[in-house]
């Protein structure tokens, strides 16, 4: 029997069902509100219920970077571990990783000002898709179509307080069938997937009101899934790809704390109890 | 018991979890279940949506 400590700032079902699972597993499980949990330099890892292997599963994501970055300073081992979420909160880090490990991902261009920007992409064309380079649920993700809407985007972020607001990450259009597919792996290994059909806009994300639907994984995604999450250090991971008409599959993002509330519906798997049988045996090794 | 913003009645499942989201049906004001010992349930304003929340 081991003891899984979650690691949670909002109980949401995905939460509740990996509890749910280490427990029909035999093991304790412990729910650790971040919010409420102060560390400092002289902090030791018996201070705090940390359990045997942590599960880190904030909704903020900065929040849970620097948790995670004060758990493995104690010596907790932590899914995802500190590295593996800092590099995949940002989508430009993970874009440069998957083209560098020659995987297929869309034509995306960086720019460092609005000028930049606005020169990048009255030399590309339009339209491109403008995105944060943090941030999710497809927020700020905005399909550039003429001028007149790359100068208002360009105004805007040039105004907004956040400072990744003046890094400009423009992506090409993927000409696809209206879905993505998403995409989880657990150590590596694909063990579901789902299309995520878009429900009228451009965007396909869940919490934009898409339709989840099971995906077969094929060989093909099986090896993107599997190369992508090699790519960015492993660990409990949401893989996202476009079926691009002419390339065929690319993979777009790769997600940190990934949300499974959809894909367990209609998954054949359990996801939850993997996530928990996984986050043991990572420990035993 | 009552919702703290606009008085109409909340559920609260009995199997609710410290950390669980209550929202009101009337107001539609969420609440965070910060503390729960058997019936006593104690609520705090939840967190509204950040800009990095999210995968």
């Amino acid at each position: 029997m081991s003891r899984v400590c979650i690691v949670f700032d909002r109980l949401r079902s995905e939460e509740k069902m990996l509890q749910k699972e280490a427990s029909a597993l035999g093991h304790d499980a412990i729910l650790l509100d971040a919010k409420i949990t102060n560390i400092s330099t002289d902090s030791k890892r018996d201070d705090l219920d940390l359990g045997d292997v942590v599960l880190e599963r904030c909704v903020s994501y900065f929040r849970g970077l620097h948790f995670t970055s004060c758990l493995e300073f104690l010596g907790a081992p932590v899914l995802n571990r500190f590295d593996v979420a800092s590099l995949c909160g940002n989508k430009m880090f993970v874009t440069l990783l998957l083209k560098k490990n020659n995987i297929p991902t869309p034509k995306t261009r960086f720019s460092f000002s609005s000028e930049a920007a606005l020169k990048s992409i009255e030399e590309a064309g339009y339209p491109l898709v403008i995105k944060p380079v943090i941030g999710s649920w497809g927020r700020g993700v905005v399909q550039l179509k003429d001028r007149d809407t790359a100068d208002a985007i360009l105004e805007i972020r040039g105004i907004t307080d956040s400072p990744h607001d003046r890094i400009y990450y423009l992506q090409d259009v993927v000409n696809r069938p209206p879905r993505d597919i998403r995409v989880i792996t657990i150590g590596d290994e694909p063990v579901s997937a789902m299309y995520r059909k878009s429900s009228g806009g451009f965007k396909t994300n869940i919490a934009t009101g898409a339709d989840p639907e099971l995906c077969e994984i094929t060989k093909e995604i099986e090896d993107l899934a599997s190369r992508a999450s090699r790519a960015v250090g492993g660990g409990i991971l949401g893989i996202d790809m476009m079926e691009d008409n002419s390339r065929g599959l690319v993979v777009h993002e790769v997600n940190n704390t990934v949300e499974f509330k959809g894909l367990s519906r209609v998954s054949q798997r359990n996801i939850p109890r993997e996530m928990v049988e996984f986050a043991v045996n990572h420990v035993r090794k | 018991m009552n919702c703290p913003e606009c008085d109409a009645t909340l559920n609260i499942p009995d199997d609710a979890s410290v950390g669980e989201i209550i929202s009101c049906p009337d107001c539609g004001t969420d609440f965070e279940i910060a503390k729960k010992d058997g019936s006593n349930v104690e609520l705090k304003q939840a967190e509204s949506v950040g800009e990095d929340w999210g995968e």
